[in-house]
């Protein structure tokens, strides 16, 4: 057996004496982040920057499941040191945070930033919170078939009322810029909002004596530093900054193009300018100018139904629907886009290629017989899509998906023939349909706006719902006419334009159809 | 490999007497445990506990030079069952797992430990997976000390204490011959602080000493007549045995005031928090200074009658501090002060919540009430604390000022004022597979699958594979415990049923007993469902630690035992094994296994190693050869923001972290396209997933090629030159009327 030796369970002179609440308490920080995001790397930075300041610090963590992407939180306090020698004692420090309590919360991710207000741990005494204003989507924002996206700009109207003093901008955009871990920014920003009381080099050495990649992290370090400094907060998350328009958006750069916008302005009212200039330049790059005629040209029999009083509502939302509409994806416009210089440099930017860098990219690509004879004549191809010997022959080739390598020349030379099929789009068998389905639309549009206008501009809107390839679009398309075919049911309710909507929704709620089910089953009864 | 390698802090584990040591707790009780003469030690991986897993096995060459003996055990029960060598000699042992999960699977072996009684020192450590982070169903290891009388040690989260505590478990086993748990919450096992050290001592007594003159007593064994006496013996002579020691070697702390008529005794692991509370109510201050006698439980079990009598004597009340349910301290201390005919009234669970953490707030609200009870006139001080302190410059020294004190000492700040509306903003964050997880295809291929067959019945396991029944897969009905995936399901096993169902099984649990209590109960019976073990190479949840079937490369333990071996060694015989990344061919073998007329049980091996662990082992040799000038292609994926129209069945049927969204470039659309981030590994199971649900085209793998060779910038120049002037052209068609 060892050598026995004194116990020293009670450690000095924990807990004993009169307390004095007025004494001092220690500096308290919640780190709120992402699982993976390396908030133990900050954790362990801010506590190494704490000792060197003289703080005795302590630090805890929930690892676990939330290692695995979940929201986790780590927590530190920090005493000085020299308020202890002074007592004799050691503090008894927390291990987890209490509201009205914390000092600072750095929230590596906007939504974190949130949940951190939540837990009530964010207080106008006391807090100064540092937040990254990007986000990392949730899973349930990721995954609805449309818009999930929580509105962060309310994170940030919330934080300003709530935090004691605020610090808000893009971290993940910073750090990416100089290539260094997000964490360097965020301890650069924990540095320049002063809340540890410490030095600027007592941060930096800290990076130093970590070892890894110290030049990047000290230049991220460096510009969370002077954003913090500069007092930056952000009202705006990243991706609301709008994207900067060309200088001016009617400046066409083609006579043919000027052509198409002066019909814009001429035949339209200013309140649907802009989308139908968009719906132009889409209908020109898909198609070809007499294409973008046509498109104005249908849009005359609704906006004569229109009128100011209403904004000309009708008009833009059909505007809008009937350009993406005819500029349906069909295997001619997914080749053309794919082929396009444009599209070689964008994804070479997303993939950080540098400029001389060889980059291979495969498309993958599953085109089925369906979608062969979309591309055919219509004659042609139904009489393929008729006959089943054809359609089998077809299938053969049709069975597995292809990978096809775009900046190879077999590959590119295959998708540059494709998008020529452009020529001969009209004649195509989708062609028919869709331009079928379109006519139908517009003509029970205009029909509608005179009985009932709101239920015009819902059912313009429904075009929403036919999107994207293969099953994706067979499943829209199903859920449109759905809802087409039960118009009349919708006329007969109270505020058939709102029902119109619950049902859209419906039928973007889920894959199978079975909220949209039930939305016509209820309205049935 | 472990996820987290500890190589750098396994060197403090040599520091000697006197000198300062800073980490994390559970390599404090690792020092602990070196400073107590320990000889061997085992245990099961598994979050709180698996850094010491980790740190013991990084520790390995330290551990031989001490002569201990470190065993990465099969299960809890095999870690328990260890134990068994300080029955018969002086060896001390340390077994460590996570809790209540791991006590469960240790029980027997525990409860027969605990009947018989140990000459060595015996000590569990467990890690209370309770609260906060915890991944288990939420329940106390305090209910098996109780039923097998094993004593429970639930020290101050503070170094210091715990490591004591580490010594003093090793003196109370053997001063009462009885094993010992000492049980530290996940905060706890976290903790970073400091703490003294003392010398590391070699076991005086040798596990070869034992090996080469054993000796037995038929007395320590659980068979009639011994195990009717053990019992009399636990209550006659081990229990008066612990007591004396934890009341003469005070393991208990009488903190706080010297004395009052009102009094709180607190779980040791809850006294920090504790201190808060009262700190925010003007109590207590930053060193534990409070205004009302604290007595310290760091022994939750047993209850020490004399120490309870003496504090309890003299107050009208004492508030018991005990997280959890049901509360057996609160029950025990009632019958104690019962026996006495002691007159004070213990309040615990009637102020604090019955269920659920102990957070500050939770401390501050229940004391709170507890006092307006029984001592109003120590809240009267009007000294209850105004978070609106810190207006100066250094938070640190700034005193708590007087105030408005009730709202904030309830929790109810501004932040919480306005609660429900960000409720509704803020999205749920469930944990999910990792970048390029090799099991997210799995669950994929029965999302696939269903769609063919129709839905089936499927019984999930403990493990990565688990994270199946959160978004966007959906998929699982039940989890009955690690390695159970198979046995889960095994009434389900009848006549004429026209689907099969489905068990998941990770490797990790498939050694751990998944063969045995899942494959092999599955021939026995003649099931005819199909089993799914997920083989990644690792115990992938618990952080990466090498098993059986691992097939990395490690010089101390013997890996690379292969499950199909095991599973047609006890009798399957259908057995297929499929690469999970090959989407077709793990939707095919999972459907062959649905439909196939073979009876018995199939069992698809799914395969492909962890990519955490992966992405660890490859970046080296990744940046090596890069230095090095060597060709390297690295891939990854990319979707065309052009050609996605937003719907999102991609990222459904997937879920990886790097497959995200972002706001539409296309002014006249609305819905969010699907866009990949530059974390993406290249696993490929997007563009899998785009061709065998025919999705749509916008998805695109990159290969970017790093020190091209001189052929590679040849054909580069060829290709560049052929499709540059194709696309020059197009570009000036277009332009002609562009807009």
């Amino acid at each position: 057996m060892p050598a026995e030796h004194p116990t020293t369970v009670t450690s000095g002179e924990v807990g004993r004496g009169q307390p004095q609440p007025e004494g001092p308490r220690p500096l308290t920080l919640a780190i709120a982040a992402l699982g993976g995001q390396g908030g133990g790397v900050l954790a362990g930075w801010v506590v190494s920057v704490a000792e060197r300041g003289g703080y005795l610090a302590q630090y805890t963590s929930v690892p676990g499941v939330a290692q695995r992407t979940g929201a986790t939180i780590y927590y530190l306090e920090m005493f000085p040191e020299d308020e202890a020698r002074q007592a004799g004692t050691e503090p008894v420090l927390a291990l987890m945070p209490t509201s009205g309590d914390v000092d600072i919360v750095i929230a590596s991710e906007l939504m974190e930033a949130g949940r951190s207000m939540l837990r009530g741990i964010v207080t106008k005494e006391r807090t100064t919170l540092i937040s990254s204003t990007h986000r990392v989507y949730a899973i349930s924002e990721k995954s609805a078939m449309g818009d999930g996206l929580a509105p962060g700009e309310a994170i940030l109207a919330r934080a300003r009322r709530d935090a004691r003093q605020l610090i808000a901008f893009d971290m993940q955009a910073l750090a990416e810029d100089k290539g260094c871990v997000i964490s360097a920014v965020l301890f650069g920003a924990l540095a320049g909002s002063g809340a540890l009381g410490l030095p600027r080099e007592a941060f930096e050495d800290t990076i130093r004596a970590s070892g890894k990649a110290v030049d990047a992290n000290l230049a991220g370090f460096a510009a969370g530093y002077d954003a913090a400094r500069a007092g930056r907060a952000d009202t705006t998350t990243p991706e609301q900054v709008t994207q900067p328009q060309a200088a001016d958006p009617w400046q066409a750069r083609s006579a043919e193009g000027e052509r198409l916008f002066a019909r814009v302005r001429a035949e339209l009212p200013e309140a649907v300018h802009e989308t139908a200039r968009e719906g132009v330049r889409r209908t020109v790059d898909y198609q070809d100018p007499a294409y973008a005629d046509l498109y104005l040209d249908r849009l005359k029999p609704v906006l004569a139904v229109d009128d100011a009083e209403r904004d000309w509502g009708l008009t833009r939302e059909t505007a809008r629907y009937l350009a993406l509409w005819m500029t349906y994806e069909d295997t001619i416009r997914v080749a053309d886009l794919k082929t396009r210089a444009s599209r070689f440099e964008r994804f070479r930017r997303e993939v950080r290629a540098k400029p001389d860098q060889i980059v291979h990219v495969t498309e993958f690509m599953h085109p089925r017989v369906e979608e062969i004879c979309d591309t055919l004549p219509a004659p042609v191809g139904r009489m393929i899509l008729g006959s089943r010997a054809l359609r089998g022959f077809l299938g053969l080739f049709t069975r597995k998906g292809r990978h096809v390598s775009t900046n190879k020349l077999g590959g590119f030379v295959l998708l540059h023939t494709l998008a020529g099929f452009r020529r001969i789009r009209r004649l195509s068998l989708r062609y028919k349909v869709e331009h079928e389905k379109m006519q139908a639309w517009l003509e029970r549009i205009a029909e509608t706006a005179g009985r009932d206008y709101a239920l015009a501009v819902e059912i313009a809107c429904c075009q929403r719902l036919i999107k994207g390839y293969g099953d994706t679009h067979a499943r829209g398309t199903q859920n449109y006419e759905t809802l087409m075919a039960n118009l009349e049911l919708v006329a007969s309710q109270d505020d058939p334009a709102a029902r119109l909507r619950e049902l859209r929704d419906a039928a973007l709620a889920d894959e199978h159809g079975e909220q949209l089910q039930s939305a016509l089953a209820a309205l049935r009864h | 490999m472990a996820e987290r390698s500890f190589a750098k802090e396994v060197e403090l584990l040599r520091k000697g007497a006197d000198e300062e040591i800073r980490c994390e707790g559970i390599l404090a009780v690792t020092k602990a445990l070196l400073q107590s003469g320990v000889a061997y030690v085992g245990g099961y991986q598994g979050a709180p506990i698996s850094h010491l897993m980790d740190v013991f096995a990084d520790a390995e060459p330290l551990l031989n030079s001490l002569g201990v003996h470190f065993e990465a055990s099969a299960s809890e029960a095999a870690a328990a069952a260890m134990l068994a060598a300080s029955v018969n000699y002086p060896l001390r042992g340390a077994v460590a797992w996570k809790s209540t999960v791991g006590t469960n699977v240790a029980s027997d072996a525990l409860a027969n430990v605990a009947s018989g009684g140990v000459t060595g020192g015996a000590l569990v450590i467990v890690g209370e997976d309770y609260g906060e982070g915890s991944s288990i169903m939420q329940e106390r290891t305090h209910a098996f000390a109780m039923k097998s009388q094993m004593w429970l040690l639930d020290p101050r989260p503070t170094l210091p204490c715990i490591v004591d505590m580490v010594e003093q478990g090793f003196r109370l086993s053997e001063a009462s011959n009885t094993p010992v748990m000492l049980e530290l919450r996940v905060r706890a096992c976290h903790v970073y602080g400091r703490f003294t050290a003392r010398d590391n001592v070699r076991p005086k007594y040798r596990l070869q000493d034992a090996m080469e003159k054993p000796n037995r007593d038929t007395s320590r064994i659980v068979l009639p007549p011994a195990n009717f006496l053990h019992e009399h013996e636990k209550i006659d002579k081990r229990w008066p045995a612990a007591v004396e020691f934890i009341e003469r070697e005070q393991l208990n702390e009488f903190l706080g005031a010297d004395d009052g008529d009102v009094g709180i005794i607190v779980q040791g692991g809850l006294y920090n928090t504790l201190i808060r509370g009262l700190q925010g109510l003007g109590l207590a201050d930053s060193f534990g200074r409070c205004r009302l006698p604290i007595y310290v439980l760091n022994v939750t079990y047993p209850l020490i009658d004399s120490e309870v009598h003496r504090f309890c004597a003299g107050k009208r009340a004492v508030l018991i501090v005990e997280e959890g349910q049901p509360e057996y301290i609160e029950f025990s201390l009632n019958t104690i002060l019962r026996r006495a005919d002691l007159q004070t009234a213990i309040s615990g669970k009637d102020v604090f919540p019955k269920a659920g953490e102990y957070t500050g707030d939770v401390m501050r609200r229940s004391a709170r009430a507890f006092l307006e009870r029984w001592a109003p006139e120590l809240l009267d001080a009007d000294r209850a604390r105004d978070t609106g302190a810190g207006q100066g410059a250094k938070p640190v020294v700034v005193p708590a000022s007087t105030g408005n004190g009730d709202a904030r000492a309830n929790g109810a700040g501004n932040g919480v004022d306005a609660g429900p509306e960000l409720s509704e903003v803020v999205p749920q964050r469930p944990a999910g597979f990792c970048t390029g997880c090799p099991e997210r295809p799995v669950f994929t291929a029965m999302k696939l699958l269903e769609r063919e067959i129709g839905k089936f019945h499927v019984s999930c396991d403990i493990g990565c594979h688990l994270f199946s029944i959160l978004p966007p897969f959906n998929i699982g009905n039940t989890t009955m415990g690690y390695g159970l995936g198979a046995s889960g399901s095994s009434a389900f096993n009848t006549e004429g049923a026209n689907q099969r169902t489905i068990s998941v099984m990770g490797d990790g649990g498939f050694w751990h007993n998944g063969l045995t209590s899942g494959i092999g109960n599955a021939v026995f019976n003649q099931s005819d469902n199909v089993v799914v073990i997920v083989d990644n190479g690792y115990s992938a949840a618990t952080g990466g630690q090498d098993i059986l079937s691992s097939r990395a490369a490690n010089d101390v333990r013997s890996t690379r035992h292969d499950i199909g071996d095991a599973v047609r060694g006890v009798g399957v015989k259908w057995v297929k094994r499929v690469t999970t990344y090959d989407l077709k061919a793990m939707k095919g073998a999972l459907k062959d296994a649905m439909t196939t007329d073979r009876k018995g049980p199939k069992v698809v091996i799914a395969e492909s190693e962890c990519m955490l662990n992966k992405q660890r082992r490859l970046k080296p040799l990744v940046q090596t050869a890069l230095k090095e000038g060597k060709r390297v292609v690295r891939e990854r994926f990319g979707i065309d923001e052009d050609t996605c129209t937003g719907d999102h069945s991609c990222i459904r049927l997937s879920g990886c972290p790097s497959l995200s969204v972002k706001p539409n470039p296309d002014p006249l659309r609305d819905d969010p396209v699907a866009s990949i981030d530059n974390s993406c590994v290249g696993c490929g199971l997007c563009g899998e997933v785009a061709h065998a649900a025919v999705l749509c085209p916008s998805f695109y793998r990159a290969s970017i090629v790093y020190n091209p060779s001189g052929w590679d910038r040849f054909q580069q120049r060829i290709r560049d030159g052929v499709i540059g002037y194709l696309q020059r052209r197009a570009d000036a068609r277009r332009a002609r009327h562009a807009c």
